[in-house]
């Protein structure tokens, strides 16, 4: 069943994005959009360093996100600059040092493209077990963690209070991210995985009025965007990645349709 | 039951410093079952520092605390949800603990506020999200609640039912409440003990006693003191600006 390339990257694909839906939500609630930015440029340094040492690459990302996170948060302890200058620190060193170190690495064909921005092609049946199994790992977590997390993106004091442990829950959170990154970024590639993280979460936010629905939306417009980007992506042989993102951002167009509806309706 | 099963949070010499300046220093309060202490004291006086600490959302940075309660509830003073989460009424009053819907109406009824259940949260005026606030406090059936001027920007009629809500609350539920209030009317005569804040403790005992403290006088005026007590005695100590003992 899995022989077919296409096939490989559309259950690859659409393990992504079921798993991208509520994470991608609380990116948008949180306002951490940069944040998911930092982590993924820093990526590519995950990639060049599993190359070196031959390790699996979801691995490699997944400890290097988490190592820049926890970076990060002893940052923000111990200068004086704000948040999103601590993120651009990041996001761009990192970017650079794994630039440099691809430089190093001339002996072995490297497929840039396809790391910057995803390469279906290169989805192996290992691949789909990966974001399946590491996805509903991340699923899990996130169930068992989710109403300390929620109550602490409404109001962190309340949450404490109350005894929801919202620091430990803001520390997973960071690790499940790094982690959603780690599945993805073959598929989607370094430079855009934080799209689809929020594209979809934002699509969901123009036509839904609860949290739950928010999650579900953002889970289906995500697994469209997947389906219909890939399709295309095969049919005029374009990297997968931007097909996905270009899709996610066709769907966002129209779903602003009934806000702006609603909007003149309420003029009337 | 004796004095001790009644107890639900001891501050001991409390204080939290910030960059070198201690923003509280030297509290020590006790909250009882059935009882309501309240804080009072000028902007900037620590009173919502004193209520983050006993809620353990703070650490003190000196004495000790004891938390013998099992279930808190906090109506923060300030809070502002984010346009990005289309969060309902409904939603809220869940946050944190799973509550029975029939649960939810009955206590939105009580703030009045029943008819909002399902309107989004960015969508209510500041004094009905108050009125949410509460409920939703109300709805856990806390044994400890902690309120941190919790009638802001409610109206006038409002205002007195919710504190005359509050005292019931305190009654049929047994529990203890920490009150930060401005409201001095409802603070001498509807509440069982009275701690005067200005970055320390200046005075503290039962409404009685507080209204004839000279601190207290220092702290409020000579009008609002004379409104609820014609007594004054000597100063017996002198405050420097940031609230501190002068010697």
């Amino acid at each position: 069943m899995f022989d077919d390339f296409f096939i490989r990257a559309l259950v690859a694909g659409v393990g992504i994005a079921i798993v991208a839906g509520p994470l991608g939500c609380l990116v948008i609630w949180r306002r951490l959009s940069y944040f998911g930015d930092t982590l993924s440029h820093s990526a590519l340094l995950g990639v060049t360093l599993a190359y070196s040492f031959s390790l699996n690459i979801a691995f490699s990302v997944f400890v290097i996100s988490a190592v820049v996170a926890l970076l990060l948060v002893s940052l923000q302890k111990r200068t004086k600059l704000a948040g999103d200058s601590l993120l651009g620190l990041l996001a761009h060193s990192t970017l650079a040092i794994g630039l440099v170190l691809i430089g190093f690495l001339s002996y072995i064909r490297f497929d840039l493209m396809g790391l910057l921005f995803g390469d279906i092609l290169a989805v192996t049946t290992a691949d789909i077990g990966l974001v399946w199994i590491g996805g509903s790992i991340i699923l899990i977590i996130l169930y068992f963690i989710w109403k300390s997390l929620f109550s602490a993106t409404v109001n962190y004091d309340l949450s404490a209070a109350e005894g929801m442990r919202p620091e430990f829950s803001n520390f997973i959170f960071t690790l499940l991210l790094a982690g959603v990154i780690a599945l993805s970024i073959k598929m989607i590639g370094a430079l855009l995985i934080t799209g689809l993280l929020l594209i979809p979460a934002a699509i969901a936010r123009n036509i839904s009025n609860s949290p739950r629905q928010m999650i579900v939306i953002a889970i289906l417009s995500g697994i469209l965007s997947v389906v219909v980007g890939l399709f295309a992506s095969l049919e005029v042989n374009t990297s997968s990645g931007p097909s996905i993102i270009v899709v996610a951002l066709i769907l966002f167009i129209i779903s602003l349709v009934p806000l702006e509806i609603k909007g003149q309706l309420q003029k009337r | 039951m004796n004095e001790n099963n009644n107890l639900l949070v001891r501050l001991k010499d409390c204080g939290v410093q910030k960059s070198s300046k201690w923003i509280v220093k030297g509290i020590s309060l006790e909250i009882h079952k059935g009882k309501i202490v309240t804080l009072i004291g000028p902007n900037g006086s620590g009173k919502t520092t004193t209520a983050k600490m006993a809620l353990n959302i703070l650490k003190s940075d000196e004495g000790s605390i004891e938390n013998y309660s099992t279930k808190m509830a906090y109506v923060p003073q300030k809070i502002s949800i984010d346009w990005t989460m289309p969060l309902r009424v409904i939603d809220f009053m869940n946050l944190t603990s799973h509550i029975n819907k029939d649960e939810i109406i009955e206590a939105l009824a009580l703030t009045g506020v029943q008819h909002l259940i399902y309107d989004e949260i960015h969508n209510l005026s500041g004094g009905e999200f108050q009125r949410v606030l509460i409920a939703r406090a109300i709805a856990k059936k806390p044994d400890l609640l902690v309120l941190d001027e919790p009638v802001q920007g409610v109206d006038f009629n409002g205002e007195i039912a919710l504190y005359n809500l509050i005292k019931e609350i305190c009654i049929k539920l047994n529990c203890g409440i920490l009150l930060i209030s401005h409201d001095l009317h409802f603070v001498m005569s509807a509440t069982d003990h009275v701690i005067c804040l200005n970055g320390h403790i200046c005075c503290s005992g039962s409404p009685k006693s507080i209204v004839k403290n000279s601190s207290y006088i220092e702290l409020f005026g000579e009008h609002n003191a004379a409104t609820l007590s014609l007594y004054q005695h000597e100063h017996d100590h002198s405050h420097q600006t940031d609230g501190s003992v002068k010697n």
